[in-house]
């Protein structure tokens, strides 16, 4: 189950966000998306996941479930952990009356337990440290089995410790679902712990590919400013309206 | 030519022209989107894809939890009634008129609106900011990447439970209105009595104005549920986002709701 995007472009307001960028992610592996802040990774992400259509460009994502852990969590607050984990069993017609209240609670139980929790099925998400909004985060997409999960900046806001956990998760997730993942971050420890390979963005151009390891390795322009986070570089912080 | 061109850019009528024009695009694309959600709403209705849990938990909040402040602008505005015409038709000999008068105001009119108003304030208003917050949260996003429906979610059960429980709050405040009415009048007029009053209740009122009450007050609610959750569905931005939603929502639901109460009014009583 591999993802291929070829030659996929989306403009906003005038503005060339993702212009010809294609890319393959093969069967479980794990890409990452680089780029400042304003480059277009999260765009991919939502036209992925069908949130946007992109103006052009061929999307080739084999049949199954894409499920998407977004940037603050996105949990629905009204809903405790239980209903949030289960929302997609409880509400989707597909599944709709499958499960029982009991295998909904096993389900719901054997999540939480692959991202290190228990016992809060009760509790509501402004009960949980952002760290455990996360996992929860993780173990609602997880819950229908996907083929594909996405990250939207998975350790964004967390401390550096809370951080590693949810980068152990992503890399145990992927051992245990075999899932197709793409992470969109700009965290040199993600990039390092959990990626195959990755892909900068700038100016809605690929400006690299490569391995974790050429990232930190390779003489170019773009890649040494990133890593370095040098104002002065190839990438114009000012385009972005800092 | 270029030069022109400019002067008239910068003409405060060229500048006003334009905000005019940007209002009344907005002003259609609005209501093209809430009549699509209505179109949507009615398809997942007559399909019977209707989230019950989530219905219930809204009937009861569109119901129950509104209901207080309801039956208070009602009331008052009954007693106000009561209180200015009960001594002045009192004086011209028409005191065995007053529960017709007030009666009929109440069931066409006043109940109606009021409790319309009342909902409005209370449930439209807290509608769009809940499903504004939504939006600028990312948790309608994460809904649809889980494949389920937004519109049979969120929409369907305010918009059934607005139109199902509408009616109920308006036959108890406007009944309440009545009565309070009924005791006001006895308060303010000596010669009122409160048989005189309650025969008088019934003497213009007929089954056809409690039936296009019921009526009214469904699409009353219907009306409101829907243009609160459409308002709030395309909230933009963050907590400015979420304001200026939930303003248009309950600015859109009064003109909506005064509209409606003007069809009615040409349609059975002119």
């Amino acid at each position: 189950m591999s993802i291929k995007v070829q030659n996929l472009t989306k403009e906003f307001d005038g503005r060339k966000v993702l212009d010809n960028i294609s890319f393959n992610v093969e069967q479980g592996e794990i890409l990452s998306i680089v780029g400042f802040s304003g480059s277009g990774k999260s765009t991919i992400l939502k036209i992925l996941s069908g949130l946007l259509q992109p103006d052009s460009g061929v999307i080739d994502i084999d049949p199954g479930d894409v499920a998407m852990v977004f940037q603050y969590s996105a949990l629905f607050d009204s809903l405790s952990v239980f209903d949030n984990i289960s929302f997609a069993l409880q509400e989707r017609k597909e599944f709709k009356g499958k499960y029982s209240k009991e295998e909904l609670k096993e389900i719901v139980r054997n999540s939480l337990n692959i991202v290190g929790l228990s016992g809060i099925e009760d509790k509501f998400p402004h009960e949980l440290s952002g760290g455990m909004q996360k996992r929860v985060s993780l173990a609602r997409a997880i819950v229908t089995k996907p083929q594909f999960i996405l990250y939207d900046e998975p350790t964004a806001g967390l401390d550096p410790v809370a951080s590693t956990v949810i980068e152990d998760y992503i890399l145990h997730l992927r051992k245990e679902t075999k899932a197709t993942s793409i992470v969109v971050t700009h965290q040199m420890s993600t990039i390092k712990r959990c990626s195959d390979k990755l892909i900068m963005l700038y100016d809605g151009h690929i400006v690299f590919r490569g391995t974790p390891d050429e990232l930190l390795k390779q003489d170019n322009p773009y890649t040494k400013q990133f890593v370095s986070a040098a104002i002065e570089g190839p990438m114009k912080i000012a385009a972005y309206g800092f | 030519m270029s030069d022109i061109v400019s002067y008239i850019k910068e003409s405060l009528t060229y500048q006003i022209t334009l905000t005019i024009l940007k209002q009344v695009r907005e002003f259609f694309e609005t209501f093209g989107l809430i009549a699509y959600r209505f179109f949507e709403v009615l398809k997942y209705i007559f399909t019977m894809q209707i989230s019950m849990k989530q219905l219930i938990e809204q009937a009861s909040r569109f119901a129950v939890d509104s209901l207080p402040i309801t039956l208070s602008i009602v009331s008052m505005t009954a007693i106000i009634l009561a209180m200015q015409v009960a001594p002045e038709m009192v004086k011209q000999g028409g005191k065995d008129y007053i529960g017709l008068l007030v009666s009929l105001t109440m069931v066409r009119e006043i109940g109606v609106i009021m409790s319309g108003f009342a909902i409005i304030s209370m449930i439209g208003s807290s509608q769009a900011s809940e499903l504004a917050t939504m939006r600028v949260t990312e948790q309608i996003d994460a809904m649809k990447v889980l494949k389920v429906s937004p519109f049979k979610y969120l929409f369907v059960p305010r918009v059934l439970a607005g139109f199902i429980m509408m009616p109920f709050v308006v036959i108890i405040s406007s009944t309440f209105g009545i009565l309070t009415a009924g005791l006001t009048a006895m308060a303010a007029a000596k010669d009122v009595t409160w048989l005189c009053y309650i025969s008088s209740v019934w003497q213009g009122l007929y089954i056809r104005d409690i039936n296009i009450m019921l009526f009214k007050s469904a699409c009353f609610g219907g009306c409101i549920s829907l243009i609160s959750s459409s308002c709030g569905y395309d909230a933009q931005g963050g907590a400015k986002g979420v304001g200026i939603a939930t303003t248009k929502a309950v600015v859109w639901s009064f003109v909506a709701i005064v509209i409606i109460d003007c069809i009615f009014a040409v349609a059975f009583y002119f």
